[in-house]
């Protein structure tokens, strides 16, 4: 057996040393018990969730250069040397998973979702998911289904929006005793 | 001294598992007790003195026992995640230090060392040497902050000033290497933002001299006390399975039985070429944990000793990597050099660049696996920085250790999990 073997599987990747095995959002319970049951991954570190919005688009990191790289004939430009590999969706969630075992291994598994689209929770297979999913809710607002107690855990429970959104304004809270309130 | 231990009898860890259905986090009060209209629920904090800063415990109490507890977090939450993407990546490097702020040299690395992943950065030896000192000297320190505050809260006051006392000896070592005395920012992508000062060295002798004796003196205080004993002995339990089950690393882990260090699971920096132990105890409760803290002390004083051996013979060696496309070049040099200038103008204003890619970059730090994962897309500003941090995850084990617990108890269990909340609610 090995990872190519998960349910679902998308694609297996592997770039700096890290193994990303892509799965379908559908099948995320199935791939996450075969990945600790069948290859060991028994602890899993982090929940990492990552919004693409503006991926490779203009004004968010200067100005842009072109697929090929910088365009010489237009100098003074900064920005990326070359367009970032578009994603398939907005929302990335990373599990990073862990074999605790005498073959320590690291692994990264990846589900792409849109806005809204439902994302099987994990802590049948991996209890201490419990708190990664509520601050994937929470700060990213990624619908987590099946979550036996999904609510806000670092912000207020009345906060609206979702601040790690790349839609979410930055310094929209207006300053207390600021003189401009 | 490390041998002191008593012998005694223990209660065996519990068998199969505690961590409470469905809700892993969270402990409810069993319907036959709350039937008996004898529960009370009390709010703890989130000002508490004893919950190491801005944690709020709800608990369900039936006499003196802990019938149900719900942690919530969140106060202390100040957006670093999302401040991060809004800085270049060399701006970025002072805000991981201020999330944990007791063991900020190991959260400075991993950052550092996520961007040198996607850099493909080599450092110099030196600097590598270096960085592992400064890092296990930050484990003394927070350990020792562990230690301090922990017995404090138990009521051994004394052992707060001891601890303390050698604490600021670490402090004014950190002081004179980079000017500060925490939050450091020592560490630059590429090795370290200056060289190591003249003198470091014997000062950091003198200290790695005479920490041994002063764990020596703790263990006198603590280690075969009476009352230190039976307010830390079989409490807070956690068997080997449900700790990985829960995700705890660091010391919680090991106190559990497993042994489990990235330090020698996955070595980083220097770690594959200096002797240390990991110690483990089977007990898994708090008076275990206590024990992983203090031998890993020792330990790291060890550490610390083979990497001034190694620094002593390193005089005049370059202290971060000579990447001009990174790294800020040598002062003297602007004066001269045209392209010097370019260079430091470019880096200072703008930023420098990082590859597209994403990495998961894991080290063990004072609490445990330290993670941070870091996305590029190319450009001078991170796309997304997310830390694994592992006191949120320990804080996540207090339902599973509080079961049967005395009102009492619960601040010895939840002060033995070395939550930081700083890095809780980052």
């Amino acid at each position: 057996m090995s990872v190519g073997s998960t349910p679902g599987l998308v694609e297996v990747t592997e770039a700096h040393g890290e193994q990303t095995v892509i799965v379908e959002p559908s099948a995320l319970l199935d791939a996450a018990a075969f990945l600790r049951d069948e290859e060991g991954f028994n602890f899993l570190s982090d929940i990492t969730a990552v919004d693409y919005l503006g991926w490779g688009a203009a004004g968010v990191s200067g100005f842009i250069g072109t697929a090929a790289g910088r365009n010489l004939n237009d100098p003074m430009t900064q920005g990326y040397q070359a367009v970032p590999v578009a994603k398939p969706k907005r929302f990335a969630i990373n599990y990073h998973l862990l074999s605790v075992s005498d073959r320590p291994r690291r692994l990264r598994l990846q589900v792409w979702v849109d806005d809204g689209e439902p994302v099987a929770s994990v802590i049948p297979v991996w209890p201490t998911a419990d708190w990664h999913e509520r601050e994937a809710w929470d700060l990213m607002g990624v619908a987590i289904e099946g979550h036996p107690n999904l609510k806000r855990i670092l912000l207020d429970d009345d906060w609206e929006g979702h601040p790690l959104r790349k839609d979410y304004p930055v310094g929209g809270e207006p300053v207390r005793f600021s003189g401009e309130e | 001294m490390s041998t002191i231990a008593p012998t005694r009898s223990r209660t065996p860890i519990y068998e199969g598992t505690r961590i409470p259905s469905p809700i892993p986090t969270v402990l409810r009060t069993p319907p036959d007790v709350q039937a008996t209209g004898d529960v009370l629920t009390v709010n703890f904090g989130p000002n508490h003195p004893s919950t190491h800063g801005v944690l709020r415990l709800i608990v369900d109490l039936y006499g003196e026992d802990v019938t149900g507890l719900e942690a919530v977090i969140g106060y202390l939450h100040t957006g670093f995640e999302k401040t991060m993407e809004q800085k270049t990546w060399w701006k970025c490097i002072t805000y991981p230090e201020r999330i944990d702020y007791v063991s900020f040299q190991n959260n400075e690395y991993v950052f550092v060392a996520a961007v040198e992943r996607l850099l493909e950065l080599e450092t110099p030896p030196k600097a590598t040497w270096m960085r592992t000192l400064l890092c296990e000297l930050n484990r003394i320190h927070s350990h020792l902050v562990w230690l301090g505050t922990s017995a404090l809260e138990l009521g051994a006051i004394s052992m707060f000033w001891y601890a303390f006392r050698e604490r600021e000896q670490i402090l004014d070592l950190f002081e004179l290497v980079a000017g500060y005395r925490m939050h450091t920012r020592y560490f630059q992508v590429g090795g370290l933002a200056e060289d190591i000062p003249r003198g470091f060295f014997p000062e950091c002798r003198k200290f790695t001299d005479w920490m041994p004796r002063a764990i020596d003196d703790y263990e006198t205080l603590l280690t075969r006390n009476k009352i230190w004993l039976e307010r830390t002995e079989g409490l807070g339990l956690l068997s080997a399975a449900d700790a990985i089950a829960l995700g705890q690393s660091g010391p919680v882990l090991r106190a559990s039985g497993v042994d489990w260090d990235l330090r020698k699971q996955q070595p980083y920096l220097a770690y594959h070429q200096v002797d240390f132990d990991v110690p483990v105890f089977q007990e898994g409760d708090v008076y275990a944990r206590y024990r992983v803290h203090m031998e890993e002390m020792r330990q790291s004083v060890r550490i610390v000793e083979q990497c001034l051996d190694r620094l002593e013979r390193m005089e005049g060696e370059p202290w971060i990597a000579d990447d001009r496309k990174v790294v800020l070049p040598p002062r003297h040099e602007l004066h001269t050099s045209m392209e010097s200038l370019i260079h430091h103008f470019k880096i200072v204003t703008e930023g420098f660049r990082v590859p597209e890619g994403e990495v998961y970059t894991a080290i063990e730090s004072p609490r445990g696996e330290l993670g941070c994962y870091v996305c590029s897309d190319g450009g001078a500003k991170p796309w997304r920085v997310k830390f694994r941090a592992p006191s949120y995850v320990a804080l996540q084990a207090t339902a599973t250790c509080m079961t049967d617990a005395l009102i009492a108890d619960m601040i010895a269990i939840v002060g033995s999990l070395d939550t930081v909340m700083g890095e809780v609610d980052r």
